[in-house]
């Protein structure tokens, strides 16, 4: 039976098409509903999770291909006691969700992004961001949000 | 008759269909709202204690309410508890525009109540107390402004009169701020301890109940963030497509990609035989695209098993009534059209002849056409219904959950009185969701399951099935004489028809609309084509394609006047004045050139840029808001066009939220960008050839351009969703 570590937890899928995306498998089989369908072919980036850290279009990837892997959605963004990401924070500080729907994806993907580059340029937030497609046009805030949590986390590191 | 005939047989359905849209944008639209605001407050008791208010709307006066009764079915509105929380609940649907938000704080700034006291819930679907619970038009603030300020401002009432009685002083004598009571001595009661005691003061007639005057608001006019963002960015379950129920089966529903075909027979045997599917089967539906299309519903255990199973399912369809439209057909037609006058004659005021045939004034010519567009919504529509025991409920991402209640009742068969329907978050609005089609479907789905079941369309479904933004076509002449002031505008506009005889929804021009009635000659002449596509309202109804053919031309006009632009709108705005007198939702020139004259100021018209830079700029009037908008571009030698910077320069009355207000321009600057320069929807033998945003663009983020918003607040409440998106012109 296909086993995934999901937001720190161990979770067997019994009785699985192996081919289902694991969009599907944490919509409808884990209940993790945070994870958005928005095109099915990795074009708009509403199902951006981490897996092992890095963001994939989880519309996209079959279960067969995750087994065993490690996969953070946001509902496993914030820390373990509840506290906020800085990036939420910072979402929520400059009223970035108009509508709301690709904002799970656009904070995966921003999550990422800090990962690799705690202090990013206009130019990164950019190229990593671009995967991700707001209707809204939520775009400016978004990247000053990401600007402020990326000072901010630098901050709390060293004050 | 004025349609040509390129597509010559009218589809009824579709024609019905179009004149159902038609009327409800009117009402939308409308000046006269439909519903009465003739509020009353009732109180109703709850356990725990505390201030309940129930919110009436009178039911003779009521019109699409067919459950109002001369009861009162009462239904809280707002309620005050004794620990001193406040919970208000919002009554209309939120589609990004941010009315979960700005609707409460309407409340509590008459409550006089402290915003972090207040939490916000989503009133249930209930007309006949709510009255309207949709979103359309630009119009949710106007509309509901005096309805919730009275609600607050009659609890508000109440709490100083339970203070004044413990005092044993008089009402006067008291006043509220920051969910507290504070008598003229400098005694305090807070609401939460007053909660009770309110409970059993009178009631005070709405309409008599003092309102605040504008200077003495505490709350509205500054930032809030939304209501919901918390559980947005943690991932909570609030949209449509979040619902999940026990026991819970998944629908998917295929229609005819030629829009009107008929199922003549499918694979039913061979698709029910797939994996994790559970049933399959025909529905006839009733043939308009607002309610259900004719197709094929296959549920299955899980969304993957229906969306696997609809791949293997193989339809042929009965095409003799279905659209054959072609877009190139339309352009081909267009263009030999635009070479004479439209063949009905719209408006015409002087004599524009005169003024062409006048070597005196200066004449040019321009065409300007743009095509269908879809609304994709992030969300691709879904909804989740339940029928058991002779009663459906159902959860519905839509922009008009009211007015599903009749049609539901009318397409599934249910008498509306077992019908309940909650409204959840919607995943974009932009207007599609201002039809009701995938709540009918699922209704009519959900009679033939046992069980609870989400009906979800495939972002292909999504973009092949919508109710599109029109195409158009303007064959503009205009003129101006030796001093360089505009003397005469006509504009050719071949637009659709479905019934032959009426544009289509959002495909309308007036007489009176821009630049009607500031132009001394003006004809305005129509010509309509015939189309099976379904069309519906978009972000602006009309507006947002209008305003680009219309105000590009007006730049032209300035360029052969060798005007500056903005001098030559100003010209052309005259005195100040009301182009209707009284109404408030008509032009006012005024606020049309304070606009103007602020959006060149914040944009430093007429200072000089960098090299391959230029300015343009573009006024609409749209949805009773005046707006003018800079844009600052450039082309590169491959012809690319980069969008550097835009400045928003609006006058729709009192902002309630500013940062949502703000959020509204930057995000419509943003989606007028994608329309104009990324966006087609073509149609070929009556199908829709995009299927998903690798072939339908929508902005990135790497070419959003910098948006600077400016607001100037007139007194009149105009409504913000739609207008940003309108003037975005380039005038270059």
């Amino acid at each position: 039976m296909p086993t995934l570590t999901v937001n720190g937890q161990t979770r067997t899928i019994d009785d699985i098409d192996p081919t289902t995306p694991l969009l599907w498998v944490l919509r409808d089989r884990l209940g993790l509903v945070g994870t958005k369908y928005g095109c099915g072919i990795a074009q708009c980036g509403a199902c951006t999770v981490h897996l092992n850290g890095a963001p994939v279009r989880s519309c996209s990837v079959p279960l067969a291909a995750v087994e065993g892997q490690q996969i953070t959605t946001i509902e496993g963004l914030a820390n373990q006691d509840g506290k906020l990401h800085p990036l939420q924070q910072a979402w929520i500080e400059h009223d970035v969700p108009q509508c709301g729907y690709c904002q799970a994806g656009q904070l995966m993907t921003a999550a990422a992004l800090l990962k690799q580059k705690p202090k990013p340029s206009d130019a990164d937030i950019d190229s990593a961001m671009a995967a991700n497609l707001c209707r809204c046009g939520t775009y400016l805030r978004i990247r000053a949000a990401i600007h402020d949590a990326a000072n901010k986390s630098a901050y709390a590191v060293a004050p | 008759m004025n349609s040509v005939k390129s597509n010559p047989v009218i589809n009824t359905a579709r024609a019905a269909d179009d004149a159902a849209l038609r009327a409800l944008m009117q009402d939308i639209l409308g000046e006269t709202p439909r519903v009465s605001r003739r509020a009353f407050l009732k109180l109703a008791g709850f356990a725990g204690g505390g201030l309940v208010l129930a919110f009436y709307i009178d039911s003779h006066e009521q019109t699409n309410a067919a459950t109002a009764t001369q009861d009162f079915a009462p239904n809280a509105f707002l309620r005050i508890s004794p620990d001193g929380s406040i919970l208000i609940y919002s009554k209309g649907p939120e589609i990004g525009q941010g009315i979960k938000t700005a609707f409460p704080l309407i409340i509590a700034e008459e409550l006089d109540a402290k915003w972090s006291d207040v939490h916000v819930e989503q009133a249930p679907i209930n007309p006949a107390v709510y009255g309207r619970q949709g979103a359309g038009g630009s119009t949710s603030i106007p509309t509901n402004w005096d309805q919730l300020r009275q609600a607050g401002a009659v609890a508000r009432a109440m709490l100083i009169g339970a203070a004044a009685k413990t005092w044993n002083v008089s009402a006067d004598a008291c006043r509220a701020s920051a969910s507290e009571v504070i008598s003229s001595d400098g005694r305090k009661l807070s609401y939460g301890a007053l909660a009770t005691a309110a409970a059993a003061m009178p009631v005070p007639d709405a309409k008599a109940v003092k309102l605040k005057e504008r200077k003495d608001y505490a709350l509205l006019g500054k930032r809030y963030g939304g209501v919901d963002n918390t559980k947005v960015v943690t991932g909570q379950p609030l949209f449509g497509i979040d619902t999940v129920l026990p026991n819970m089966v998944f629908a998917v529903y295929q229609k005819c990609p030629a829009f009107g075909g008929k199922v003549k027979s499918a694979n039913l045997d061979e698709v029910r035989q797939l994996p994790g599917v559970k049933d399959v089967f025909v529905i006839e539906g009733t043939g308009l695209a607002t309610e259900v299309m004719p197709g094929v519903a296959i549920i299955a255990d899980s969304t993957w098993s229906a969306f696997k199973a609809k791949q293997q399912l193989k339809v042929e369809w009965d095409e003799s009534n279905a659209s054959k439209d072609n877009w190139d057909t339309f352009v081909k037609q267009a263009a030999e059209l635009s070479k004479g006058p439209g063949k009905e004659t719209v408006g015409n005021v002087g004599d524009v002849e005169q003024i062409f045939a006048s070597s005196a004034h200066k004449k040019i010519e321009a065409r300007y056409s743009y095509p269908f567009i879809a609304h994709a919504t992030l969300e691709p529509q879904n909804c989740t219904a339940w029928y058991r025991d002779g009663a459906l409920e159902i959860w519905a991402p839509s922009q008009q959950a009211d007015q599903a209640l009749p049609l539901v009742a009318r397409v599934a068969q249910v008498p509306q009185e077992r019908i309940t329907i909650h409204q959840t978050r919607v995943g974009g609005g932009f207007g599609r969701r201002l039809a009701n089609d995938y709540v009918c479907e699922v209704a009519t789905i959900a009679k033939r399951v046992n069980a609870p079941v989400k009906l979800m369309w495939t972002r292909e479904d999504d973009m092949t099935h919508d109710l599109y933004r029109v195409g158009g076509f303007h064959a503009f002449k205009g003129a101006v004489d030796d001093k360089g002031k505009l003397t005469a505008w006509q504009d050719h506009f071949i637009t659709f028809t479905a019934d032959g005889q009426k544009a289509v929804a959002g495909g309308g021009l007036a007489a009176d609309d821009f630049p009607g009635l500031l132009v001394p000659n003006f004809r305005l002449t129509q010509t309509l084509l015939t189309t099976g596509t379904p069309c519906g309202a978009l972000r602006a109804p009309g507006s947002n394609a209008l305003a680009f053919a219309i105000q590009s031309f007006v730049h032209e006009l300035a360029l052969a006047a060798k005007r500056d632009h903005v001098e030559f709108l100003l010209e052309m705005m005259g005195e100040p004045r009301w182009f209707t007198p009284g109404n408030i939702r008509s032009l006012n020139t005024g606020r049309a050139a304070n606009v103007i004259r602020l959006a060149a100021e914040k944009s430093d018209w007429g200072k000089p840029l960098p090299k391959g830079r230029a300015r343009g700029l573009a006024f609409h009037f749209s949805h009773a808001g005046h707006v003018a908008e800079v844009a600052e571009v450039s082309v590169d030698a491959k012809k690319k066009l980069t969008l550097h910077r835009v400045t928003v320069a609006a006058d729709v009355g009192p902002i309630v939220n500013m940062s949502g207000a703000e959020a509204q321009a930057q995000g419509a600057v943003t989606d007028g960008f994608s329309m104009m320069f990324a966006q087609q929807i073509d149609l070929q033998n009556g199908r829709v050839q995009q299927q998903n945003f690798n072939q339908y663009a929508l902005l990135r983020m790497p070419y959003a351009p910098q948006v600077e918003v400016h607001f100037i607040q007139s007194e009149d409440f105009t409504g913000k969703g739609c207008q940003g998106c309108v003037p975005l012109v380039v005038g270059l």
